[in-house]
């Protein structure tokens, strides 16, 4: 209730988290395009790839104007995500060593350059590193303007290009068949991909920017099987996460926003992981007990079914050792005990006497049933 | 020993250790391992520093190897859910680690020196003021030991372990097979992995440490097919590449290690163009020689095809045949320009006709396509 109060009243934060949630959203949609082709880390090496842009801007015009640096910033994280793709095209070198060759070669030049300004004369450098590391307590108003623009800019670029961006990233073979061009497709998304990335490079930094081009994608994937739904959820938890990380940030003392925001979004994404639905780890721990369990009951009364068949009386009462088919005598008759005990439940089973056991009529049915359905059918 | 000279030996082990390891990465698929590694080994030093109150104890390199192993069984565990391909669950877990290692650092360690910048990005320059003394003697730089060691244990570990190495990279499930754990392999050269970049990363800084493991090793991927030449080049690519690096570095008085990095990345650039057999340049020239063999088997065949038929004059006419190949005119022109000077057809009027040669060249081709369906 504080924090919700600290929202309405507190300026700042309005902007800080307004900048951020801007961020999430935009982060969150394109991020799902790189996770369903297999590119999530292309984050990472482009916001490495964007030093030297503004260490050679900064060079050359001397001043630190947030637009110029912005710019060379995105020329020259194109330039490295055009090198990643033509060195993926054209050689055997996999996407990732690719990855992380621009990446470290990118940054070193830019840190060649940056320790070259730091020696000439009456240079005013510093803080010139904050566009690579990231500070979202700085964010001014006009920053979040710019933010809100260009994250509507890339926003009608997606749903503008939304079926050649799904068939691109689901069946780009089919795509190109039907006469679609991969290249220029691929173009488009790297390049609002890079803008994005560019943009959320000053109030989160170079590393923590990757995260927040994967995780809202791969939470949102566990939820649904819809592009369009996970696109909107991805949205969703990355708004969510800005907005949450920031006020974590600014009610505890000496917090950085960045990782806050990544650590929140990184806690989403393992309860997606747990317990999302269809999907999600618990669940499935559960369907798998319940088959397992399920398995064994239809073993077991096949068994007793087969055992029965060998005798004129079919109601003969067989022991536990015999019903039971595993090696292990002690802890696999206690099994056979528990599963024939759920058998007499269901009436298809009856204890004879103290460890000996016969078949119903109903388990009979039953029993035929399953060997006729080729273990297909539940009990 | 100068300091400078120290510098460069220091320089050239690191790159030896890193290409060496760096070479199975990359065949492996694991690269970004090395990048997401190098930046979560900071919360095994963070925590490690919590813990002993030192930065120098050993104790931070050993937190550091571990918080690398763990990174790497994170991300197998992730992976392994199969609910995210491998390239997520790198770019879940790193984040992730590296984010808890900063909020520690901001919200504990605040007054003391852990700076995060120049833990990153580390720097070659101070690395000779770090001396090892013995018995009260000045043996020189402690990087040289520390590196030199972890030199010897990975050129160790890639010697005796070479057969399982090789084995485990190109065909793991026959490894499996035939009696070797690709998951001990994978885990003792991840550890390898890990420990080599804690002691770099203290020398050379993060950015080096990637460059050092991927960029040789590629550059070599590049050059030759055999594992042997590949790990050999490598090495002496990095080692190469950390001289020159370090040559420019002094000349332009910049960052060593971004020096390095770029030349690192330049010496890529150049093989990527003008390697002998893969490189862009044999690429593109043998990509557009096959087109115009292409082209010209096509040309050929289409007036074989229609030789002495009553439609020759209207399919041979040297100003409607691209319509009927489907071809510019200027590619049309150039294509006769070839097939004239090798005299496979002549010109008769505006006519094209076929020579015996150039009818003995479509037939050839046809019988080519004929075997390779």
């Amino acid at each position: 209730m504080m924090s919700l109060e600290l929202l309405l009243k507190d300026y700042t934060l309005q902007i800080v988290a307004l900048g951020s949630a801007v961020l999430g959203a935009v982060s969150g949609v394109l991020g799902s395009f790189a996770v369903l082709r297999k590119q999530s880390l292309l984050g990472d090496a482009v916001s490495h790839a964007a030093l030297p842009g503004i260490a050679f801007v900064f060079l050359i015009t001397g001043i630190k104007n947030t637009e110029m640096l912005l710019l060379g910033a995105l020329i020259s994280g194109l330039i490295g995500t055009f090198m990643i793709i033509i060195i993926d095209q054209y050689t055997r070198i996999k996407f990732d060593s690719a990855l992380g060759l621009t990446l470290s070669s990118f940054f070193g030049l830019g840190l060649v350059l940056l320790t070259y300004i730091q020696k000439l004369p009456n240079s005013n450098q510093a803080g010139l590193e904050h566009f690579i590391f990231g500070q979202a307590s700085t964010l001014l108003k006009r920053d979040v303007f710019i933010m809100i623009g260009l994250g509507v800019i890339i926003l009608l670029v997606v749903a503008l290009f939304w079926k050649e961006l799904k068939l691109f990233s689901f069946d780009p073979q089919f795509g190109k068949s039907i006469g679609f061009s991969n290249v220029k497709i691929n173009v488009i998304l790297s390049s609002i991909t890079v803008v994005a990335i560019i943009i959320g490079l000053q109030s989160v930094g170079v590393i923590l920017m990757s995260a927040l081009l994967v995780a809202p994608g791969v939470a949102a994937r566990q939820w649904t099987d819809k592009l369009s739904m996970m696109v909107i959820l991805a949205a969703l938890f990355g708004i969510f996460s800005g907005v949450l990380g920031t006020l974590i940030s600014s009610l505890v003392d000496n917090m950085p926003t960045g990782p806050v925001i990544v650590v929140v979004i990184s806690l989403i994404v393992f309860f997606s992981l747990f317990f999302a639905s269809n999907r999600g780890i618990f669940w499935r721990h559960i369907k798998h007990g319940k088959n397992k369990r399920n398995i064994n009951d239809s073993r077991v009364l096949i068994n007793l079914y087969e055992l029965a068949l060998n005798h004129k009386d079919v109601y003969h009462p067989h022991k536990t050792e015999v019903i039971n088919l595993t090696n292990n005598k002690d802890k696999g008759n206690a099994n056979v005990i528990k599963r024939l005990l759920y058998l007499c439940e269901k009436g298809y089973a009856k204890r004879d006497y103290f460890d000996t056991w016969s078949i119903t009529d109903k388990g009979i049915k039953k029993a035929k049933s399953i060997i006729d359905n080729q273990g297909g059918e539940s009990l | 020993m100068t300091p400078q000279l120290e510098i460069v030996i220091i320089a050239v082990i690191v790159s030896a250790a890193c290409s060496v390891l760096g070479v199975f990465l990359i065949l492996r698929k694991m690269a970004m391992m090395t990048d997401a590694i190098s930046h979560t080994i900071l919360l095994g030093i963070v925590v490690a520093f919590f813990i002993t109150e030192s930065l120098t104890s050993p104790l931070l390199i050993i937190g550091a190897a571990l918080v690398g192993l763990l990174t790497v069984y994170l991300t197998e565990a992730l992976r392994r859910t199969r609910l995210m391909a491998e390239d997520s669950s790198i770019g879940i877990v790193f984040p992730f680690l590296f984010s808890i290692a900063i909020i520690l650092i901001t919200k504990y360690a605040g007054n003391i020196h852990l700076d995060v910048d120049s833990v990153l990005l580390g720097e070659l320059v101070f690395v000779p003021f770090d001396r090892l003394i013995v018995l009260g003697r000045d043996i020189g730089a402690k990087s040289l030991y520390v590196m030199g060691t972890i030199l010897f244990i990975d050129l160790l570990y890639v010697i005796l372990f070479y057969k399982e190495l090789k084995l485990v990279t190109f065909d793991a499930a026959l490894a499996a097979v035939l009696g070797f754990s690709p998951i001990a392999i994978h885990y003792s050269l991840m550890g390898l992995v890990s420990i080599t970049a804690v002691g770099a990363f203290e020398a050379v800084g993060s950015i080096l440490v990637i460059a050092f493991m991927i960029g040789p090793p590629v550059s070599a991927y590049m050059i030759t097919d055999k594992l042997r030449n590949m790990l050999i080049l490598s090495t002496l690519i990095g080692i190469i590449n950390s001289i020159i690096g370090y040559r420019l570095s002094v000349i332009f008085d910049v960052a060593i290690a971004g020096s390095i990095a770029t030349v690192i990345g330049i010496t890529f650039l150049i093989v990527f163009i003008t390697a002998p057999k893969r490189g862009m340049l044999t690429i593109i020239n043998s990509r557009r020689r096959r087109k115009i063999e292409y082209a010209m088997a096509s040309l050929l065949l289409h007036l074989c095809n229609h030789e002495n038929t009553d439609r020759e004059e209207i399919e041979s006419n040297r100003h409607s045949i691209y319509q009927h190949l489907n071809w510019s005119k200027k590619f049309l022109e150039k294509i006769l320009y070839k097939a004239l000077n090798l005299n496979y057809i002549t010109l008769n009027n505006e006519y094209l006709k076929l020579t015996p040669k150039g009818r003995e060249y479509a037939i050839r081709c046809y019988d080519d396509i004929g075997y390779s369906i």
